[in-house]
């Protein structure tokens, strides 16, 4: 399966790769987490990211921004190479901006200065102009008006696209969502999913660990699915869920689907 | 009361009722809060009694039986039974000034003052004018340092005349001052990343908390002697204020290392994934938040630290406790530690429960409702 993969890579490569994760290992300790994970993401790809608890989908995807460290292996992001330097590691987080499980807004700033933050202080722009475009962002996730309450007086669904909006105002050319629904009411799922697919149609390239196979469905280019650190099957949407290759992901889509 | 509950309505019709007549208001404070059950209810009268009795002898002894003007402790047992303040006026201004030359006095006076100048817009953020009073803020300790000790124009005193509350004031807001930004750095070494930085750090810490504070003013008022090169002054004083910011900072740090212990985990992240550096991460995100968690510890240590200054009483300093006390080795008013110690300690109280009342405030001032 992964020798599949990696040819599949290097008829990527060339193109206008985003994301290239080549051969890359990661160990908690004695524990090997991550067994050599092959990626490449093209620029404007949906990539969805399933797999059962455990499988280092979450680890994954923290490597890109380092906030796991790998220990094996290369991974450049828009053509930076991801080391210890830390100018490569702060280049590479002012373009990838994440989305949390649990949110993480800022609980002592209001909504408004959490979006504003980040472009304020790592991108240097004037006060004035960070807030004009954490309004645009803030209206395009449908809260305008909550822009002076605190995270705390919100709701997990607006503090979620809170989130989104504020990773946003970064401008940032890749996004990273880390089971973005989870933490969740299934009324609020809703229309964070919506949010998302309408970033998705506007061209972001997007890494989402998520069990929302419709969202997978759907918006995905491309869907992954790991267990046991290793990327067990990749596919289209289509192809994924309808003619599963291996039996770990039959059995994984046989228990989601199931209920 | 009962008709309204029995009432009914259709599904999605329920209006909101007012809340029964006995759970609101002075009746319903009084049975949540004293007579709750039959033994809060009875604790409630016991403690009323006590009080009944207690509290009129105790008016007795301090306003309607006490003493205020006289001559010496025979004339104050001729003129009432209660408590005989005579002793507290005459030695006021020493309690306040010590042995600061009376006609330089205006200088000490005006640092206080300001001190509340400076202080104003540090500890409220509406202060008129803020940005430039922090200015002033900055250069209060240098001014004030000169104001009271003098030289570069003024008279200079010895700091060996210093004492009393001028003492007491001079040490506490020093050790409060200079411990809370050395704390939170050393908070900030030992949970550092750097070896070396937590190695120093750590080592530092638990140094200073294993020694006692008394062991470590005796260190500054001999020891250090022999450490420096003979001949060099360094004086006393400045040598008490270095220990005890110092010891201070130490007691600090822990409680803002547990401050950053109780942020979460995903604010370092969040942080971090949009490329804030270490120092912006610390400073916009997480010690706002730590420095709130840790407010009634940091006031805690900052009002131990307060009191503690009367220690210095063991290396010859007088502060506003020792001062009183030389007041009852006067034969004039041998016998009176009731009173000296009573005004000591209201001086204490007044100046721990300000403290107390504005780490309050914060507290209130910060709370953004989110739940910890």
């Amino acid at each position: 399966m992964s020798e599949q993969a990696i040819e599949k890579k290097d008829s990527a490569i060339g193109g206008d790769t985003a994301i290239q994760i080549t051969e890359m290992h990661k160990w908690y300790g004695e524990f090997h987490v991550l067994k050599n994970i092959n990626l490449s993401v093209q620029r404007g790809e949906r990539i969805v990211i399933c797999g059962p608890s455990g499988s280092g989908k979450s680890t994954m995807i923290r490597c890109i921004n380092r906030l796991e460290e790998h220990q094996q292996g290369s991974i450049m992001v828009d053509g930076i190479e991801l080391t210890n330097d830390l100018k490569n590691i702060d280049a590479i987080r002012r373009e990838v901006g994440m989305v949390f499980q649990h949110f993480n807004l800022f609980p002592h700033l209001t909504v408004l200065e959490n979006c504003t933050l980040a472009p304020i202080w790592v991108r240097k722009v004037p006060k004035k102009e960070a807030e004009a475009t954490a309004m645009e962002y803030l209206t395009r996730v449908k809260i305008p008006d909550q822009a002076l309450k605190y995270p705390g007086q919100l709701s997990g669904g607006q503090q979620q696209r809170v989130a989104i909006a504020r990773s946003l105002c970064m401008k940032p050319q890749i996004m990273l969502f880390d089971e973005p629904t989870s933490a969740l009411d299934p009324e609020m799922i809703k229309e964070v999913l919506d949010t998302m697919i309408s970033l998705a149609d506007t061209g972001m390239t997007m890494l989402c660990v998520t069990h929302e196979m419709g969202f997978a469905r759907t918006v995905a280019d491309r869907v992954i699915f790991m267990d046991g650190g290793e990327i067990i099957e990749e596919n289209e949407p289509e192809s994924f869920f309808t003619n599963p290759q291996s039996d770990r992901t039959k059995l994984f889509l046989s228990q989601i689907l199931g209920h | 009361m009962t008709d309204i509950s029995q009432k009914t309505y259709a599904p999605g019709q329920h209006p909101d009722l007012p809340p029964p007549a006995l759970t609101t208001g002075v009746l319903g404070w009084m049975r949540a809060n004293l007579f709750s059950s039959v033994g809060n209810g009875i604790l409630t009268l016991a403690a009323l009694a006590v009080l009944a009795v207690v509290l009129p002898k105790v008016l007795d002894f301090v306003f309607f039986d006490a003493v205020f003007f006289a001559e010496d402790r025979q004339e104050c047992q001729a003129l009432g039974s209660g408590a005989c303040w005579a002793v507290i006026i005459e030695r006021f201004q020493v309690s306040i000034y010590a042995f600061y030359p009376d006609e330089l006095r205006w200088r000490p006076n005006l640092a206080f003052v300001l001190l509340f100048v400076a202080l104003g817009p540090l500890l409220f953020d509406k202060f008129p004018a803020r940005k430039q009073m922090l200015f002033f803020s900055m250069i209060y300790p240098f001014l004030a340092a000169w104001l009271v000790v003098g030289g570069l124009g003024l008279e200079p005193v010895e700091t060996n005349k210093f004492g009393g509350v001028m003492l007491t004031i001079i040490i506490g807001v020093t050790g409060i001052v200079g411990s809370l930004p050395l704390g939170i750095v050393l908070a900030l070494g030992r949970v550092s990343n750097l070896p070396a930085v937590k190695i120093v750090c750590v080592g530092f810490i638990e140094f200073i908390r294993g020694v006692p504070l008394i062991a470590l003013l005796f260190i500054a008022s001999t020891m250090l002697n022999y450490f420096l090169p003979p001949g060099t002054e360094f004086d006393l004083l400045l040598r008490v204020l270095i220990m005890v910011t110092l010891f201070s900072s130490a007691y600090i740090a822990e409680v803002v290392r547990g401050g950053l212990q109780a942020v979460a985990k995903g604010q370092y992240e969040a942080a971090d994934s949009m490329g804030l550096t270490y120092w912006q991460s610390m400073r916009l995100i997480v010690l706002p938040q730590a420095l709130k968690i840790s407010i009634p510890g940091i006031v805690n240590t900052f009002i131990g630290l307060y009191k503690d200054t009367t220690l210095v009483i063991i290396i010859g300093l007088l502060d506003v406790l020792g001062v009183m006390k030389s007041a009852l080795a006067d034969p004039k008013w041998n016998g009176l530690a009731v009173e000296v110690y009573i005004y000591t300690a209201v001086f204490f109280f007044i100046s721990c429960f300000a403290m107390s009342r504005y780490s309050l405030y914060l507290e209130k001032k910060l709370h953004t409702g989110h739940k910890r």
